[in-house]
């Protein structure tokens, strides 16, 4: 028996290391130059970053005039923004013509709004009907009052004197909280089996639908007067407001209607079933879950009415937009760079807000995501 | 309760007023009898009001003289028009703002959508920023923006800004050359009218053809190839050419070519960068709603990659894309009237704003400019109906 066997004597040499599957090489390579026509792509991008970058850099910030600068140094040639004029002309900007010495009532309002709504927006905190139900009808009320005055020894405010910023929340977080239910109302009658109740609401809908919101606010200056007895005048802010409501609450009924649709015919059966009345069936059954279903439609609408607030102008208000373009005329910081400087401001006050609540609607459509998922 | 299943029982009385179905005829008498009280109401203080302010109603201003002269307009209007004509000129200027803002902000909806699909990070990053960015801002402040921070601080005449193409821009608007079609470009016209036909019969009997014998047919090729002949050869058999008529600086103006005026270019631009964020999403979703799966069966019957597309994938991904993408077409119409805030003369601006003023037929002019855009949009919404169910999926 020759017992034959091989058996290396020597190791062998290592073998090369496996191509990378990770770290910034390889995300590099994957993402950016996975092929020529990516490359094409990734190069045609870097030259646009190279070409857009610096100016902005030097404009927003470089070449810009910082808070507290003089107007002086505004008028230079070339200059950046003019961030001195946003500073000085900041409290026009966000309280109109409101009296200086009553400045606290509206941040009480802003302190409100911030209390309630963050809490409301939090999935986890409790307490949800009672929020809601502070949000929704007590604090438009108590906002209401506590701005205008003329109770509890509180200064007479006439609207004509409000502005700003706080015009454009207030309208539409007021627009917002009387633009939900009525839309709600709106999508039961819409859905209801009575012939005339149903065609009024759906007669309401598409026009509103169908026509722009100027066309609205039109109306709202200039027909509203017609409509009223001789000698009642509405206040320009109840005009915008209900304009602006009136407007929304037909976008809301169809993104509310939608909710309901998708709900399966066995709920509202069993919930008929259960011998409920209907108005039980709607707001135990079919509602919370319908408006489970589309909150980001309906956050979308939210967005949508606060970006409309800027034609209130059409009725007379000053909100934030109308002030920065009327202060971007004043002659005491006439500069190269003023109306554009101006323009920034309100873009990026408008779309912080804007942003954050699609931000949100995104994280509630994702958290809602769980249990229809099939 | 076993009692009512017998027969020969009653069913059990109920009081009337708990009968569901008297109950809703009550309900809506309610709600009708108080929506005709209102509304008599409110005729009621209009013809006061009416009365009181010495104004007479109805629809015979129209044929009035209008005495305003109007900024833009695509035919003749002087002092001497009538309202009519210039309700007209209003319609006109919305439509065309509509119809160039449509067709710009689809091109760039659709190349910022599949952008932002990409699978390079650089690119569907920047999508991803632009869109965001712009559709958080209000479509108004965008226009204040371009109208009264980027185009009135451009340069005066004398200093215009030249653009490609014998293109000038400056604080009178943009100045773009006119083409002069002889009259012998018409016959172009026949060729491509020719061409459309050949190619929708080439289509038809390619199609018949696959279906009989399963041999295919390079359609777009061959009707391309069609339409390229016939137009070259009408081209060259009638000698019809185009002429540029640039524009040319004289000492105070331009004169010949095209002009559009600063208000129509902030509007066109400002909604096609506007409605193009929103496209970009609509299109990204129509995409994403496709299933992975039926790329892969697609795949695994074997149709080649473009195949896959044509037939499989973009059918399925439009159906999706366009019954929002025609509600963003309407809402851009719907936008354009905010033209009225730059002075752009369209509709709103022209007809219930100046029209309105001169006339003081308030109710008049409002009915008739919402009438406007009820029509446009009812229908766009029956074309829609017609659509959706043609392409709606038939299910068991």
């Amino acid at each position: 028996m020759t017992d034959i066997s091989f058996v290396r004597s020597e190791m062998t040499g290592a073998s090369p290391a496996p191509n990378p599957t990770s770290g910034p090489i390889v995300w590099v390579r994957k993402n950016l130059f996975a092929t020529p026509s990516d490359t094409l792509l990734t190069l045609l991008g870097l030259a646009f970053l190279a070409w857009i970058v610096p100016p902005l850099y030097g404009f927003l910030i470089g070449r810009a005039v910082p808070p507290g600068g003089t107007v002086e140094q505004c008028r230079v040639e070339n200059v950046g923004a003019c961030w001195a004029y946003i500073a000085s002309e900041l409290d026009f900007f966000v309280y109109g013509f409101y009296p200086a010495v009553e400045y606290w009532r509206v941040n009480i309002v802003f302190a409100m709004l911030a209390l309630l709504i963050i809490p409301l927006a939090m999935p986890k905190a409790p307490y949800k009907r009672l929020n809601a139900i502070l949000f929704i009808i007590v604090f438009p009320i108590a906002s209401v009052i506590l701005l205008s005055g003329g109770i509890f020894g509180l200064r007479y405010v006439p609207t004509e004197q409000w502005g700003g910023l706080m015009v454009t929340l207030i309208i539409s977080v007021v627009g917002i909280c009387l633009s939900l239910p009525l839309g709600i109302i709106l999508a039961l009658g819409r859905q209801s089996s009575m012939p005339i109740i149903k065609s009024i609401c759906v007669a309401f809908i598409e026009l509103i639908r169908a026509v722009p919101l100027i066309t609205i606010l039109f109306m709202a200056s200039i027909m509203l007067p017609l409509f009223m007895p001789a000698g009642v005048t509405v206040d320009k802010f109840l005009r915008a407001l209900v304009g602006v409501t009136l407007f929304s609450s037909a976008y809301m009924a169809e993104v509310v209607r939608g909710g309901m649709q998708a709900i399966g015919r066995g709920q509202y059966e069993a919930a008929a079933a259960l011998g409920l009345s209907y108005w039980k069936r709607m707001g135990f059954i079919i509602l919370p879950q319908a408006l489970k279903h589309v909150i980001p439609g309906i956050v979308n609408s939210f967005i949508a009415l606060f970006k409309d607030t800027s034609l209130v102008y059409i009725v007379g208000m000053k909100d934030l937009l109308e002030a920065v373009k009327t202060k971007n005329d004043a002659i005491e910081w006439a500069s190269p760079t003023q109306a554009i400087t101006g323009y920034i401001f309100a873009a990026a006050v408008f779309w912080m807000f804007c942003f954050s609540m699609s931000r949100y609607s995104q994280f509630m459509e994702r958290r809602l995501n769980t249990g229809h998922k099939r | 309760m076993a009692m009512l299943e017998s027969a020969g029982q009653q069913p059990p009385r109920t009081a009337f007023y708990n009968d569901p179905v008297v109950r809703g005829i009550m309900y809506q008498v309610v709600v009708g009898v108080l929506l005709v009280t209102f509304v008599t109401w409110i005729v009621h203080n209009t013809s006061i009001n009416l009365a009181a302010q010495g104004k007479t109603t109805g629809f015979d201003f129209l044929g009035k003289t209008a005495g305003f002269p109007i900024g833009f307009s695509l035919f003749e209007f002087t002092r001497e028009s009538t309202y009519w004509q210039a309700f007209l000129v209003g319609i006109t200027n919305t439509l065309l703002v509509a119809v160039i803002a449509i067709f710009f902000s689809t091109i760039i909806g659709f190349t910022l959508g599949i952008a932002r699909l990409s699978s390079n990070f650089l690119i569907s990053r920047l999508a991803t920023i632009y869109v965001e960015t712009i559709r958080n801002i209000p479509l108004l402040l965008q226009l204040f923006f371009w109208y009264f921070a980027v185009l009135k601080a451009m340069p005066a005449v004398k200093d215009s800004f030249a653009l490609p193409l014998d293109m000038f821009i400056n604080q009178r608007g943009l100045f773009v050359p006119r083409p002069q079609p002889d009259a012998q470009f018409s016959w172009i016209y026949v060729a491509i009218l020719l061409g459309l036909v050949g190619a929708f019969l080439i289509q038809r009997w390619a199609k018949r053809r696959l279906e009989a014998t399963g041999k295919r047919f390079p359609v777009f090729l061959s009707s391309a190839a069609l339409m390229l002949v016939l137009v070259l050869v009408v081209w060259f058999a009638s000698g019809a050419a185009v002429t540029f008529d640039p524009p040319v600086l004289n000492r105070f103006n331009f004169k010949g070519g095209l002009e559009l005026p600063p208000e129509f270019v902030a509007l066109a631009w400002g909604l096609s960068i506007y409605t193009a964020s929103f496209i970009a999403e609509t299109v990204r979703a129509g995409i994403l709603a496709v299933n992975h799966g039926q790329t892969e069966a697609a795949q695994s019957l074997g149709l080649k990659d473009s195949d896959r597309l044509r037939l499989v994938v973009i059918p399925q991904a439009m159906r999706v894309i366009i019954p929002p993408l025609t509600s963003q077409y309407l809402n851009l119409t719907k936008n354009s009237s905010l033209g009225a805030a730059i002075g752009y003369s369209e509709v709103v601006n022209v007809f219930a704003g100046t029209a309105l003023g001169q006339s003081g037929r308030a109710i008049e002019v409002i009915a008739m400019t919402m009438a406007f855009y009820l029509t446009i949009s009812l229908l766009t919404s029956a074309i829609m109906n017609w659509y959706n169910a043609r392409v709606a999926l038939v299910e068991r």
